[in-house]
């Protein structure tokens, strides 16, 4: 009676299958983004600023970079116009891309406020699917408007100062356009599956326009520094921002809370007692008549391994920091002279005491210092899906492995070094790692909470898992970290340089 | 056909919908009847696998709306609440869309398309952009996208909404056809007659549980009694209430008239009638009094707050 629509991955057997699902998942989303885009034409409210920006903008930055280039020429400041127009070229590609990121704001939560979702959701069409076609439409249109304003700007350019751009600055100018249009639409797609209003949807959309605001203003100072190579990294860098944003929106894709959701309600206190009941792990009764040591094993050490995948991510970052150190050590030296310190052993125990690094007083200075940079390194991680957090633990070893690397190098006993740091950081380093884990953790359950859950309800569950293992496992480590760095450490080092 | 087990729907501490147990046959039509939030399009989106189920389970066309999602919308028909459509595309287009979305291939479509527009009157507004239809229009084109890929299962939520009386009467017509066709449909309606009209049984939801549940003449008889019957005389009664009470017990009377209930009209009704002609007593008219299922669904609703559901046998 029905016509049906058939699944590859039932008349595809074999090898061929994966192609056939993908060639269909993507046939599929490509009837979503043929009428979206179809639909987009036909509002002279999107065409006519991408028209205007297409074609008026780049004649515009065009005479302006002609303007430029005569004035500049005449205080033989050059150098100022030929970096201003591959510049230019960039800016040109970026203001039609912009466009991508209101269409995508509004794609789901827009169709939701008129109506039009649910009978969309009913159909047969996949998440993923459905999701691709969105994230298609809204990209494709301005990207073809940003291939045209950069092709009528180099024209223009061409015939006024008779400049070709170098193919491998064109290259990175329409990439950089890709994923810029691509990691706006992705976020912008993320925060209309999450929003309930299109107005809602907008206020988040600052979440993106600043964190791009900066990175075009880093091109531009790429762009007129010259050092065009660093655009790689860059573009490898929202490459896997992409990646990121993509996986999370099609994890975070739910069709009930897209529809069933229709106000937005940040109820602290509850949040909060949520949190704390997490935390403490009192799922059933039987819970509460735990010992402190099987709460500990259960809740404590159960969460650590949890985190199995951040301890591993932590730790090889920080093992490779070390080497990274070694590496940069090659290339910036620092003078074999400024390691030799006579009798430094002598004045050792006062440089302590001028440092604060003794006693109790000692203790806590070097506990407040070690927490203060794993919250913040963790609190950064937060909202960066736990990236930041990886960079800051590594820097300290970094800076171990380049300053052991200058001091074999200047002739001085490395392991003079590893004495000033080996009775603590065996205890400190796991902490770090496992402080690290957790913020990592933290981070990445937005990308991808735990199936069945939303992401606030696997926001908190981490945030529960990262206090405990913060208040019970990491904190300790620390303070013993401290009272060795303080008591033991000194007495090791002086007893190794022979004082 | 459709049949759900103990479907249970909770939001957050919410109860939408609890322990719903039903069963829609083919070529059968089931209204489903409730106050608003009763938690009907709650219910309605369970079995089109947009939300899943806290506990209980559902099949439609004989697939788990929980585990085989694809499936489900695959055979389904839904007319939502709000007819959804893109008010940029023309009619043809928007049934070219969701003909694509649902497999059928472009010539089929159209061929379809222009078909069941032509059951509604639509042929010839599919040229024209859907913001330029009237509200009627938008309804029936919406009914005619749930139709567009000739589901086995049909939800349709308020199909006859913003309807003038002909085109109601289209669409209901096209349901009766629909049922001929051995096809399952739930119904969700505030329009009682039409559900009465439509519906080979009812299912009454308030507060997300099923509190009544039969065909509409075994309702009325759980929940309102015996038929109420009218005779009519062409003279005055003058006494007759006291001449059959033997046979009935009389409701209430008038100048001419009297009511009366009968469990068994079938050997009430005879026997007064030999009475009355017996002594030469003129009938005008003997006729069941009508009673709405307004009637049992007022009661049904204002009583909901009993635990246990009002089965009808």
């Amino acid at each position: 009676m029905a016509t049906m629509v058939t699944i590859p991955e039932k008349t595809h057997p074999g090898p061929s299958r994966w192609w056939a699902v993908v060639h269909w998942n993507l046939s599929r989303a490509l009837i979503v983004t043929r009428r979206e885009v179809i639909d987009m034409f036909r509002d002279w409210r999107i065409i006519a600023p991408i028209i205007l920006l297409t074609i008026i903008f780049p004649f515009i930055a065009n005479w302006g970079a002609g303007r430029m280039v005569s004035w500049v020429t005449q205080y033989g400041a050059e150098v100022v116009g030929e970096r201003l127009i591959p510049f230019l070229l960039m800016v040109v590609g970026f203001f039609p891309i912009s466009f991508s990121l209101i269409i995508a704001l509004e794609s789901f939560v827009g169709e939701k406020e008129r109506h039009s979702l649910e009978p969309l959701l009913s159909s047969p069409l996949t998440n993923l699917q459905l999701y691709i076609g969105k994230t298609l439409s809204s990209t494709m249109p301005p990207f073809l408007g940003s291939l045209l304003g950069i092709t009528v700007y180099l024209v223009g350019v061409y015939f006024n100062v008779g400049w070709i751009p170098p193919f491998t600055l064109l290259v990175q100018v329409i990439l950089l356009t890709i994923v810029h249009a691509l990691v706006m639409v992705s976020g912008a797609v993320v925060i209309s599956t999450q929003a309930t209003s299109v107005r809602a949807a907008n206020l988040l959309a600052s979440f993106i326009i600043i964190p791009m605001s900066f990175l075009i203003q880093a091109e531009a100072l790429i762009m007129f520094w010259a050092q065009y190579n660093v655009l790689w990294w860059l573009l490898l860098g929202m490459v896997l921002v992409n990646v990121v944003l993509v996986r999370m929106g099609t994890r975070i894709f739910n069709r009930e809370h897209l529809l069933g959701r229709e106000i937005d309600e940040l109820n602290l206190i509850a949040s909060l007692r949520r949190w704390w009941k997490l935390t403490l792990a009192r799922r059933r009764p039987e819970d509460q008549r735990r010992s402190a040591l099987r709460w500990y094993r259960d809740e404590v050490l159960a969460a650590v391994w949890r985190m199995r995948g951040g301890v591993l991510v932590a730790a090889a970052g920080m093992l490779a920091s070390y080497f990274i150190g070694v590496r940069y050590a090659d290339i910036f030296r620092i003078p074999p002279e400024a390691f030799v310190v006579d009798d430094w052993y002598t004045r050792f125990a006062s440089l302590l005491v001028d440092a604060g690094l003794h006693g109790l007083q000692g203790v806590l200075l070097v506990l407040y210092q070690n927490v203060r940079v794993l919250f913040l390194a963790s609190a950064f991680g937060v909202f960066t899906f736990g990236v930041l957090t990886v960079l800051i633990l590594m820097l300290p070893i970094a800076l171990v492995g380049y300053l052991t690397s200058q001091m074999a190098v200047a002739g001085m006993n490395p392991a003079l070094l590893v004495a000033a740091l080996l009775p603590h950081s065996v205890i400190e380093i796991p902490a770090a790692i496992i402080a690290g884990a957790a913020a990592i953790r933290l981070g990445a359950s937005v990308i991808a909470p735990p199936p069945g859950k939303t992401v606030g309800e696997g926001w908190l569950t981490a945030l529960a898992d990262a206090t405990r293992v913060w208040w019970c496992l990491v904190l300790p480590l620390l303070l013993i970290a401290a009272v060795v760095e303080v008591f033991l450490t000194p007495t090791v080092l002086l007893w190794i340089a022979g004082g | 056909m459709i049949e759900t087990v103990g479907l249970t729907k909770h939001f957050d501490e919410f109860v939408a919908v609890q322990d719903v147990t039903l069963s829609v046959q083919p070529g059968e039509v089931l209204a489903l009847l409730g106050p608003n939030g009763a938690g009907k399009t709650t219910t309605v989106r369970m079995l089109t696998s947009i939300l899943e189920p806290t506990s209980g389970e559902a099949h439609v066309a004989g697939f788990n709306v929980a585990t085989q999602r694809d499936e489900v919308r695959a055979r389904v028909g839904v007319l939502t609440e709000n007819h959804g459509l893109y008010l940029r595309m023309k009619g043809h287009e928007y049934l070219r869309f969701y003909g694509e979305l649902y497999g059928i291939g472009q010539e089929v479509s159209a061929r379809r398309a222009h078909d069941l527009a032509g059951r509604f009157g639509l042929a010839d507004a599919l040229g024209r952009r859907l913001g330029e239809y009237s509200k009627g229009m938008r309804q029936k084109l919406a009914l005619v996208r749930a139709m567009m890929h000739d589901p086995p299962v049909l939800l349709l939520d308020e199909p006859t909404s913003a309807m003038d009386p002909h085109s109601a009467r289209q669409v209901r017509d096209a349901i009766h056809g629909l049922r001929g066709d051995g096809r399952t449909i739930i119904l969700c309606t505030h329009n009682l007659p039409e559900a009465e009209e439509l519906a080979d049984r009812i299912a009454i939801i308030s507060r997300g549980r099923i509190i009544a549940r039969g065909t509409p003449l075994e309702l009325k008889a759980r929940l309102l009694g015996p038929p109420l019957l009218e005779l009519r005389l062409g003279e005055p009664l003058n006494g007759l209430a006291e001449n059959i009470k033997d046979l009935v017990d009389v409701d209430s009377q008038g100048h001419n008239w009297l009511r009366f209930r009968a469990a068994d009209p079938g050997q009430t009704n005879p026997a007064i009638l030999r009475r009355l002609a017996e002594q030469g007593i003129p009938v005008v008219t003997l006729s069941e009094v009508p009673r709405s299922l307004e009637q049992v669904y007022l009661r049904v609703v204002s009583e909901s707050g009993a635990p246990q559901p009002v089965e009808a046998k």
